[in-house]
């Protein structure tokens, strides 16, 4: 299996070196006698979106929610910022806990706190700043995903999915990461709401500068904003690289998956390239 | 103004009507704080520059903390009708200024307003109307309930045997031995209170009476119904709120299948056959408990407590006890399954209904337990 160089490189470093955010290596996880990840390795580059896929239950998530430390690992070591997170003390930890942001599948905004409290939630428990500023960064923050002043004093329980998605993004970019973690950001958007949030997160990667790390099933998304696809089956991860790599892959799962009947690739014979919808 | 670390953020110098702003330094969250105390004596100290520049040259990081802030300078100025003209801002940084530049602030809407004493007369009415709300539930509830237990007769294979006997297993079989520690417990403690008290006047052997009439009539059903209420009428309330939140109620309801026949009916007939179960192995716990003390601490013989029992109880003092044990298991059972299917999206909810549950059925089984005593007093049993 070729590990394609970056072919893009649309980010690359003038010498061709490239910043590790997320090192993490011989990564092994498992649940009784189920092995989920066996000896994964990964690297997340610097100002990159890597868009994160793998057939359902194959473990996507359970490497996400390894390397931001909700479900513990057998083996292998995970560096975040150069940080290893093992070796890593209590306040150590924190701060590099604060420089990332997650979007959960669900949103799981607070549900007894209103949008505009739980945006300011993280805000307030680490930087002191008056009301005023708290206010006028939640609005900003909602503004930045697409929403307005409306929805400040709604409840969780009063959103829509796809606003849910908004407010969630919007709360784990309070505190300005540099990397966000997103777990299938669009799924359960329409085709427009998923296009619309590709958009957005494309936006907000250039303003802000974030590095993106993105878990989905949502081909246009990896069509039009990911910059690096890594791939996971077997526990491993078998491929990355950018979308030209997967499309010439002749790994059977990777043709199922890349030029498969619902890719692009299966209803466009020609095969032409795809121009990524956003370009720095 | 200085920063965390002690770096100066902003400089100003003026030269006549002109002002010139130098930023310096980390602008980012951690010096947000710092930042805007600066700007807010800025834009005070200077009412008159006519001209103003803001040079961005020597930051070295921003973020959307510090990009904010220099935006709220920059609309500051631009409110009292100058112009303030931001240079040397590097170019990484530019879509994000560009960004803020179109973040309107509307005026938050204010959810619920008010002085206090208007917020207060309002929460007294809305909780008088919340009373009168969840007693139509109840009601309503009942009546769901018989219609449903109507259609299960009418087709008796449409009653759910497998679900009531695993929630009769839940909530009589798995709570026996709580039940039974507890009444022996009471049962105890009613026998000792008695000797202390009545032997004061050489009525030791009364307490035989005491306890029965008081066990059998009111106490053991009582305990066993406030037991019920808290154990598996909070349960019955979290799951089916947490059912109602994950739409499985909805899902039920779209199957065709009615959420009363197929859920709450099963629940309630567990409870109606339950209860009177544990209220008779309850009240003989509390029996059993009494006769110990009267033995071990009265000195009263088993012999002589059982022969005295039999002459200070009859049949209908039992009765009243039993009698009484389903019908509160019914109301026990309605108010759980009533808040449960009140649950609302948060966990808050999910948490209030729970706890409303347990104090609304405890609060209903002791009123119903008075009625009962007008009852039984006026039919002379």
């Amino acid at each position: 299996m070729a590990i394609a160089p970056h072919m893009n490189g649309k980010k690359e470093f003038a010498n061709g070196q490239r910043e590790v955010v997320i090192e993490a290596r011989d990564i092994v996880v498992g649940f009784g006698n189920h092995i989920v990840l066996n000896h994964t390795d990964l690297d997340v580059y610097r100002g990159e979106i890597l868009g994160f896929v793998g057939g359902s239950g194959s473990g996507k998530s359970v490497l996400m929610r390894t390397i931001i430390g909700l479900i513990h690992k057998r083996a292998g070591s995970i560096k975040v910022f150069g940080v290893d997170m093992d070796k890593a003390c209590d306040l150590e930890r924190r701060a590099v806990e604060r420089r990332w942001g997650v979007l959960f599948q669900q949103g799981a905004l607070f549900s007894s706190l209103t949008v505009m409290e739980n945006l300011q939630f993280p805000v307030r428990e680490y930087l002191k700043l008056s009301q005023r500023l708290l206010d006028d960064l939640a609005v900003a923050k909602l503004e930045m995903v697409g929403l307005d002043a409306s929805v400040c004093s709604k409840f969780p329980s009063e959103l829509s999915g796809g606003m849910t998605k908004r407010v969630a993004l919007a709360r784990a970019l309070a505190l300005d990461p540099e990397i966000v973690f997103l777990d299938e950001p669009t799924s359960g958007l329409d085709p427009i709401g998923a296009g619309d949030f590709d958009t957005l997160i494309a936006t907000l990667q250039r303003t802000l500068g974030l590095t993106v790390y993105m878990v989905t099933h949502d081909l246009d998304s990896l069509h039009t904003v990911c910059d690096r696809i890594a791939v996971l089956a077997e526990g491993k991860v078998i491929a990355a690289g950018p979308m030209e790599t997967m499309l010439k892959s002749e790994h059977p799962w990777l043709k199922s998956y890349f030029r498969g009947k619902r890719s692009r690739a299966g209803y466009q014979p020609q095969g032409k390239a795809m121009t990524p919808g956003v370009t720095v | 103004m200085v920063g965390v670390s002690g770096e100066i953020l902003l400089e100003d110098t003026q030269q006549g009507d002109r002002l010139v702003l130098a930023g310096r330094g980390a602008w980012i969250a951690v010096n947000a704080n710092g930042l805007e105390t600066a700007i807010e004596s800025l834009i005070r100290k200077y009412p008159s520059a006519r001209n103003v520049a803001i040079d961005m040259a020597q930051v070295e990081r921003l973020d959307t903390f510090g990009a904010w802030l220099l935006e709220r300078l920059v609309r500051a100025f631009a409110q009292s009708g100058r112009e303030a003209k931001v240079t040397g801002l590097k170019d990484d940084y530019r879509a994000l200024m560009d960004e803020l530049r179109n973040v309107k602030l509307e005026e938050v809407p204010a959810r619920s307003g008010g002085q206090a004493l208007r917020y207060a007369l309002r929460s007294i009415g809305e909780n008088v109307a919340s009373v009168g709300g969840s007693f139509l539930a109840i009601v309503n509830m009942l009546g769901a309930l018989v219609i449903a237990l109507l259609r299960v007769f009418a087709s008796p294979r449409k009653i759910r045997i497998t679900s009531v006997v695993h929630q009769l297993d839940n909530v009589a079989w798995r709570a026996v031995p709580i039940i039974l520690l507890i009444t022996f417990l009471i049962g105890c403690i009613i026998a000792q209170q008695g000797l202390f008290h009545f032997r004061k006047f050489g009525a030791d052997v009364y307490v035989v009476d005491m306890v029965g009439i008081l066990v059998l009539r009111e106490l053991g059903v009582l305990i066993v119904c406030i037991m019920v209420a808290g154990r598996s009428g909070s349960a019955y309330t979290a799951e089916l709120g947490s059912m109602k939140m994950r739409e499985e109620i909805d899902a039920l309801q779209t199957m065709g299948f009615d959420p009363v026949e197929v859920l709450i009916l099963p629940r309630i007939l567990a409870l109606i056959i339950g209860v009177p179960i544990l209220t008779f192995l309850g009240s003989m716990a509390a029996l059993y408990g009494g006769g110990l003390v009267c033995w071990l601490y009265g000195g009263i013989d088993p012999d002589i407590f059982l022969s005295r029992l039999k002459e200070a109880i009859a049949l209908n003092t039992f009765q009243v006890g039993m009698i009484k044990a389903p019908f509160m298991a019914l109301v026990i059972g309605a108010v759980a399954c009533v808040e449960g299917l009140a649950v609302k999206g948060s966990a808050e909810s999910l948490g209030r209904q729970t706890t409303a549950s347990v104090v609304e059925s405890i609060f209903l089984v002791i009123v119903l337990d008075g009625i009962f005593a007008i009852f039984f007093a006026s039919i002379g049993m």
